[in-house]
């Protein structure tokens, strides 16, 4: 189990994590999602110990990082930017850090064994691929057994049968009652591999929630597309309530704040034919994005963002 | 956490065939096969071996070939112990910049951050890397001053200038060469921590070293004897001549002070290394 409270962390002038406060639960798999430089990587840097949050703790398990008599045993962990020196082979890499703790030579065989870099393991890191990398990072963070995972970015770089098998491979560690922190920039990879989700945009904490949670609320903002022979009466018609229209192309609209049913009843009563009526389920990276750019761009100014909207759609 | 949160596979401690803990022993493992395991440390002790090793010899064998064209001065005041250990200028450059390289390639590649996450408290990477690096440092240098020093003075038995190691300066400037050199490859591994890049830490050791004394030498003469034999390379460099120069430090005594230059800089690096975010 991981544990932030109250987590900040400033370089010089710039916040780059900011009151940040949440936990990591064992036994699933939890996705910590945000747009590139909302301050993943920070927030695990502060979990590993490397950095030193400027106020607020970090614990893993109810002990801080540093404190740890065998940190490979308890937390194992894969940071985005590798951790490897490029001039040492994959298996003097993981021979090394194995050394620290008295880890025998037969558990580096292996992870490698493990991650399927047995054909690889002498060579020079340098001539590796972005996913053979990745892959010896995913060795080295399991390594040592850890109670808890930590991975940035692990899809990064991997072919889809990569990504499939670090899929389930992470499944699989949770199922054992680990607990398993991963990161990442595309919720579409999230939502197939998490159960629960952190997001953060611009350092702090925007959701804590599970991913059914995060599905069901992105689902609710259904947007309906209207295609009508007569669609800029039907436009002006719907401008009057308070909703929110897009014209896609002569005769289609989209538009957001009313259900089919409701479109159905208006344009009956302003005798309007409508020959398409369709709900459009906002994927889940438009559902991300609304939810991390509300954070970044939108809390300032909602009542402004509106009434463009609705000039846009009228000017359309 | 109350328990009903707990999945209840979570409840059951994971078991492992194997256990381990971070020991000052463990790091040391760690750190020697570190070091072996790259290419840039065989090719620098393979060149600071040849050079101690060589160059004595070389220098030997060239002064016997043109002994007849020396002045009676030189002749008189040709010293055997230095030209027979002369490589050692050569051979410091090397292990000056592999004691930089072994934590700055750290930094510069990453590897840092998977080293301080293995061991987070850090100090004993740093303890375990000066204690590699010196090991083995002195050992290779010492064998290769003895190669050096025996080989050069086969010779000089050629014009009869040869001196056993039984001579009064012999076997302290050998030793006196090589923790010369020992703690040169100490101090760059502080400066590497402290700086932390490569050409960073190798300049700042080129230029306490090499360039300083180019430097104070330029001063005016009552200023520049009076600081010179404070300087890093004049008091490190005092107890590899066999008979010292007249305005240096005594050979122990600069040694001590060099000594002690690199630990207010090994206090530094070990202050930063645990401080500083990786």
């Amino acid at each position: 189990m991981i544990d932030v409270r109250g987590v900040s962390k400033r370089y010089g002038e710039k916040v780059a994590v900011d009151d940040l406060t949440f936990s990591v639960m064992p036994g699933i798999v939890t996705g910590f999602l945000g747009p590139n430089g909302a301050g993943k990587s920070t927030t695990m840097r502060l979990i590993l110990g490397l950095d030193a949050p400027s106020s607020g703790t970090v614990r893993v398990n109810g002990c801080a990082y540093r404190d740890f008599e065998a940190p490979l045993h308890e937390v194992g962990a894969m940071l985005e930017a590798h951790a490897i020196h490029t001039g040492r082979s994959a298996y003097n890499h993981l021979l090394a850090l194995a050394q620290t703790h008295g880890i025998p030579r037969s558990r580096v065989e292996e992870v490698i064994e493990l991650v399927g870099l047995r054909d690889v393991a002498r060579k020079r890191v340098g001539s590796f691929s972005l996913g053979m990398g990745q892959r010896l990072g995913v060795a080295a963070a399991l390594l040592g057994d850890p109670a808890t995972v930590i991975l940035d970015e692990p899809a990064n770089g991997l072919d889809p049968e990569g990504i499939h098998w670090i899929r389930n491979l992470l499944k699989g560690l949770a199922a054992e009652g680990r607990t398993v922190f991963l990161s990442s920039h595309l919720m579409s990879e999230m939502a197939q591999t998490a159960d629960h989700l952190i997001v953060i945009g611009r350092g702090r904490l925007i959701a804590d929630t599970s991913v059914q949670e995060f599905v069901r609320r992105a689902s609710s903002e259904t947007n309906v597309r209207v295609r009508s022979p007569q669609a800029s009466e039907l436009r002006d018609v719907l401008v009057r309530s308070d909703v929110e229209v897009q014209s896609i192309e002569p005769g289609l609209l989209e538009l957001s704040g009313l259900t089919g049913e409701q479109i159905g009843e208006i344009a009956l009563k302003a005798r309007i034919v409508i020959s398409e009526l369709t709900p459009l389920q906002a994927s889940l990276e438009e559902a991300f994005m609304s939810l991390t750019g509300e954070s970044v761009e939108y809390r300032a100014s909602a009542g402004e963002e509106n009434e463009t909207s609705e000039n846009v759609g009228a000017a359309a | 956490m109350s328990a009903t949160e707990t999945p209840p596979a979570a409840a059951a401690p994971i078991q492992r065939a194997f256990t381990g803990r971070v020991t000052q022993g463990h790091v040391l493992r760690s750190e020697w096969t570190k070091l072996w395991s790259l290419r840039s440390t065989r090719w620098s002790l393979l060149f600071a071996v040849v050079a101690m090793a060589g160059l004595g010899v070389l220098i030997a064998a060239v002064s016997m070939g043109r002994w007849s064209h020396l002045s009676p001065h030189d002749r008189a005041t040709f010293d055997s112990i230095d030209r027979s250990l002369g490589g050692y200028h050569l051979a410091q450059l090397a292990i000056g910049v592999l004691g930089v390289l072994v934590i700055s390639g750290e930094y510069s590649t990453g590897m840092i951050r998977s080293s301080l996450m293995a061991v987070p408290r850090r100090l004993p990477v740093l303890w375990a890397k000066i204690a590699v690096f010196a090991s083995v440092t002195f050992v290779l240098m010492l064998a290769s001053a003895f190669v050096a020093f025996f080989g050069a003075q086969a010779i000089l038995t050629e014009h009869h200038v040869n001196v056993t190691l039984g001579h009064p300066h012999a076997l302290r400037t050998l030793v006196g060469t090589v923790l010369f050199m020992t703690v040169t490859g100490i101090l760059c591994v502080a400066l590497g921590t402290i700086i932390r890049s490569t050409a960073g830490a190798i300049a700042t050791f080129a230029g306490l070293l090499f360039v300083l004394p180019g430097i104070v030498d330029i001063l005016p003469s009552e200023i520049g004897e009076s600081i010179n034999p404070y300087l890093p390379s004049s008091a490190g460099g005092a107890i590899a001549k066999a008979i010292p120069d007249a305005h240096t430090l005594s050979p122990w005594g600069g040694f001590a002070l060099y000594c002690g230059y690199t630990i207010v800089l090994l206090a530094i690096a070990a202050y930063m290394l645990v401080r500083r975010d990786a």
